[in-house]
C-alpha cells in the first residue's frame, strides 16, 4: 500500500469521516410486497479515500448509492430509517432544494451505461457545459471554456472539436470519459462510481481504471466504487465493503481482503475467479443462486450455500465481528475476534 | 456416440479461408454503403475433444464468426468441414441432419430462451426434430438431460420466467446438449452471470466436456476465464486472427503487442500487483472503417513504417504458435 492510500485508510476509520452511513433501511415495493433491498447498511468514507461496494446483482449496493444522491425510483423506493450524513449534515434531512445543490457539486456520480445516460439530443461538451452552469455563476463564454478544459483533463483528443459532437458520434470509452468529466466538472470532494467500466471492452477498461485513478489524486476526491467485479477492486479502491442480499457481510482494507477473507462467501467469490495457477481445475464455485430479498433464510442469510455453516447458522443473524483493528466479518465464525481458522481459498 | 465418427485425427471442425462481408447502410440514393468486413480470411481448427477460446473485443467479428459456423449465416467465402464432411456443401435434408452436430449456448439467457414454451418443449424441440426419441422417451431424456446439468426434473414443466439467471443458462446447455452434438459454440456463455454463478456454469461445461467427448469454440473476452478453460488461444482483431498459441504459452509470452497490451490491460484481482497498467491507447476500429495495412497500427507500441502500408500476414513461430505481425517475419 503506498502511504497516501494509508493515510486514506485511517481517514476512513477516523471520525471526521467525509461520508457516514448509519443502519441505512431502503425498502422496495414490488408487487410481491415490500422488500428491504438496503438491510442496516452502515459504512464511512474518508476524504480522498477510495471505497468499494463490491456484491452481485441484488446485494443492494446500487440501493445504497441512490438513496445517498436520493434518486431512488419514486414511490417504489425510500428510505425507511438510518441517516446519512455528508459533510456534517444528514442528507436525508436536507429539503429538496437543499439536495439539487449537493448532487453534481458535492457527490456526482457516474453510470454504468454511458449511452444512456448521455442525452442523445445536445452534444456531449453541452452536456458538460450545462453541468458546470448549474453550480457556478460563470459566463456562457467562460463555462464553456471550462467545459472544454475537462474534456481535456480526462483525455479526449481535439476537445475543441469534440465539444461538439453528439453522443453516438463517439465510441462507448470515449462517451464515458465524457460522463466522467461531466461528473468531475465541480470537483466535487465524493464520485459515486456505479460499475463504471463493467460496459467497456477489455482493452478501453484498463485505460478508464487509469484515469480515475489518476484524477482522483489529482482532485483529491473521494471515491464509493460500486462494482461485482473483484479485479476493479483490486486495482483502485483503498477499502472494501463486502454487500449480500441487503447487508454488509465484510468490510477490511483491500489488501486484506484478498490475503485473508473472513467470510465464506468472499472466500467463494475470490475462490470462484479463474486463476493462471488453477488452469483447467474446477473452480470453487459457491453453490446455489443468490437469494429472493423477500425469502431470505433464516439465520445468516448466505447460510443456505454456506461449505461452513453449523448449527447457530440457521438459528440467528450474526453481527459483524472484528476480526482486526480495521477488518470486519459477519459470520459466527468469527465469533471469538481471533479470526479462527482459515478456508483453504484464503491462502491467496 | 457421433455417428459419424472416423478417424480421430480429423479435427472435429475445420474452417479455412472464412470471410465474411456485409454491405453497410448507403450512404446516398447513388451510392452504395462501404463494405464491412466482419470476418476477413479465418482459419480455425477446433481439434476433437479440445477447447479454443476465441478472444477479442467488441466488433472484432468473433460473434458473426460463430454463426457463419453452425450455417446461421452463410459465409460470403471459405469452406467449412465438419469431422471432415464439407458442411457447406450440405443442403436440405443432409443439412438438417447435421446441424445436430454442431450447437450453440448463448450469452444471454434471458432473450435465448422462449418465455411462451416450457423448459420441457424447449429442450424436447431437438430431440423431436432430430427423431432421437418419440413419445414417452421424449420426456425422459429431457428428465435426465435436466438433472445430467444440475437442475431437477421437474423443471419440465416450468417456465423460463421461474428461473434464475444462472438456472436459465443451465437450460440453454441442456438444450445444446439435448441432440448429442460433436462441437458446442459457447459464446460469451459466462458473462451475463454473476461471480459466484459463473464458476458453476463453468465447471459445468468443464465436466460435460470430458463425459461426453465434446470439442468446445469458446468465445469471451474475459481473459482469466479463456486462459481457465482453453487448450489453445486465438485472438481475433478487426476480422481475422492475430494471435494463435497454446493457452499457457500465449498468457505467458504472448507474441503480437495487441494480445500483450489486451492481457497487460485486463484489471488483476490482486491488489498487490496494483499500476503501471500498459493500456492500449485509442479504441477498436469500427468494422465500417479499418486502417490500412495492420489493423492494429494505430494503436501499436511498436508501429514501424511497413505496419502502415502492407497488411501482415499470419506466420508460423515454432511448431504451436501462429503470429500476424511484422514484428515477426515468414522464414525467420
Amino acid at each position: 500500500m503506498t502511504a497516501s492510500a494509508a493515510a486514506r485508510v485511517r481517514n476512513g476509520m477516523a471520525m471526521d469521516a467525509l461520508l457516514s452511513v448509519e443502519n441505512l433501511v431502503t425498502v422496495l415495493d414490488t408487487d410481491r410486497g415490500t422488500a428491504r433491498a438496503v438491510d442496516g447498511v452502515s459504512f464511512r468514507i474518508g476524504r480522498g479515500e477510495t471505497l468499494g461496494l463490491v456484491g452481485e446483482s441484488g446485494c443492494g449496493k446500487t440501493m445504497t448509492a441512490l438513496s445517498i444522491m436520493r434518486l431512488l425510483p419514486e414511490r417504489i423506493g425510500r428510505v425507511e430509517s438510518g441517516s446519512i450524513v455528508f459533510e456534517g449534515r444528514d442528507l436525508l434531512r436536507l429539503p429538496e432544494k437543499e439536495m439539487r445543490a449537493v448532487r453534481g457539486n458535492k457527490i456526482s456520480i457516474v453510470f454504468q451505461e454511458p449511452l444512456t445516460s448521455l442525452n442523445p439530443v445536445f452534444t456531449c461538451g453541452e452536456q458538460v457545459r450545462e453541468a458546470i452552469a448549474l453550480h457556478k455563476k460563470l459566463s456562457r463564454a467562460a463555462s464553456k471554456e471550462r467545459a472544454i478544459e475537462m474534456l481535456r483533463l480526462v483525455r479526449i483528443p481535439e476537445p475543441e472539436k469534440r465539444y461538439h459532437a453528439y453522443p453516438h458520434q463517439m465510441s462507448g470509452g470515449m462517451r464515458q470519459r465524457v460522463m466522467i468529466a461531466m461528473a468531475l466538472s465541480c470537483e466535487p470532494p465524493l464520485v459515486i462510481a456505479d460499475e463504471p467500466t463493467s460496459a467497456l471492452d477489455v482493452s478501453v477498461q484498463g485505460q478508464i481504471i487509469e484515469l480515475l485513478r489518476e484524477l482522483r489524486e489529482r482532485l483529491r476526491m473521494a471515491v464509493l466504487l460500486i462494482t461485482h467485479d473483484l479485479a476493479v477492486v483490486a486495482e483502485m479502491a483503498d477499502r472494501v465493503v463486502v454487500m449480500y442480499a441487503g447487508a454488509v457481510f465484510e468490510e477490511a482494507p483491500v489488501g486484506d481482503l484478498f490475503a485473508r477473507p473472513s467470510h465464506p462467501y468472499t472466500e467463494g467469490l475470490i475462490g470462484s475467479l479463474a486463476r493462471p495457477d488453477r488452469r483447467g481445475g474446477r473452480l470453487a464455485a459457491i453453490p446455489g443462486n443468490v437469494p429472493d430479498p423477500m425469502r431470505l433464510p433464516p439465520g445468516c442469510r448466505f447460510s443456505d450455500r454456506c461449505a461452513r455453516r453449523f448449527e447457530r447458522c440457521t438459528l440467528s443473524e450474526p453481527p459483524l465481528f472484528a476480526v482486526s483493528a480495521e477488518h470486519r466479518a459477519r459470520c459466527w465464525l468469527r465469533e471469538t475476534g481471533e479470526g479462527g481458522d482459515r478456508g483453504a481459498a484464503g491462502n491467496v | 456416440m457421433p455417428r459419424e465418427t472416423c478417424d480421430p485425427s480429423t479435427p472435429a471442425l475445420e474452417a479455412s479461408g472464412v470471410k465474411k462481408y456485409y454491405r453497410g447502410a448507403a450512404a446516398s440514393l447513388f451510392r452504395s454503403g462501404p463494405v464491412i468486413k466482419a470476418v476477413d480470411g479465418v482459419d480455425l481448427v477446433l481439434p476433437r475433444g479440445a477447447t479454443v477460446g476465441l478472444v477479442g473485443e467488441s466488433g472484432c467479428g468473433k460473434s458473426t464468426l460463430a454463426r457463419v459456423l453452425i450455417r446461421l449465416e452463410e459465409p460470403t467465402e471459405g469452406s467449412i468441414a465438419l469431422g471432415g464432411e464439407d458442411f457447406l456443401a450440405l443442403r436440405g435434408e443432409a443439412l438438417r441432419r447435421s446441424r445436430r452436430r454442431i450447437q450453440m449456448i448463448f450469452q444471454d439467457p434471458y432473450s435465448s430462451l422462449n418465455p411462451r414454451l416450457t423448459v420441457g418443449s424447449t429442450i424436447g424441440e431437438g430431440i423431436r426434430i432430430h427423431r432421437l426419441a418419440r413419445g414417452a422417451a421424449v420426456g425422459e431424456r429431457v428428465a435426465a438431460l435436466l438433472e445430467r446439468v444440475g437442475l431437477s426434473a421437474a423443471a419440465s414443466s416450468k417456465y423460463p420466467h421461474e428461473f434464475s439467471g444462472g438456472q436459465r443458462q443451465r437450460i440453454g446447455v441442456a438444450r445444446a446438449l439435448a441432440v448429442e452434438p460433436e462441437v458446442i459454440i459457447a459464446d460469451e456463455p459466462v458473462s451475463a452471470l454473476d461471480v459466484s454463478i459463473r464458476a458453476q456454469i463453468v465447471n459445468l461445461l468443464g465436466d460435460l466436456q470430458s463425459d461426453f467427448a465434446l470439442t468446445y469454440l469458446f468465445i469471451a473476452h474475459d481473459l482469466g476465464i479463456v486462459e481457465h478453460v482453453s487448450d489453445t488461444v486465438a485472438v481475433m482483431y478487426c476480422g481475422k486472427i492475430v494471435e494463435l498459441s497454446p493457452a499457457e504459452e500465449i498468457f505467458r509470452e504472448p507474441l503480437h503487442p495487441y494480445t500483450a497490451g489486451l492481457i497487460a490491460s485486463a484489471p488483476a484481482a490482486d491488489p498487490s500487483g496494483r499500476g503501471g497498467r500498459a493500456a492500449i491507447p485509442g479504441d477498436v476500429p469500427s468494422p465500417a472503417n479499418v486502417p490500412p495495412g495492420c489493423a492494429f497500427h494505430p494503436r501499436c507500441p511498436r508501429v514501424m513504417d511497413v505496419c502502415r502500408a502492407v497488411p501482415p500476414e499470419l506466420v508460423r513461430r515454432g511448431a504451436h504458435r501462429q503470429v500476424r505481425c511484422w514484428l515477426y517475419p515468414a522464414g525467420d
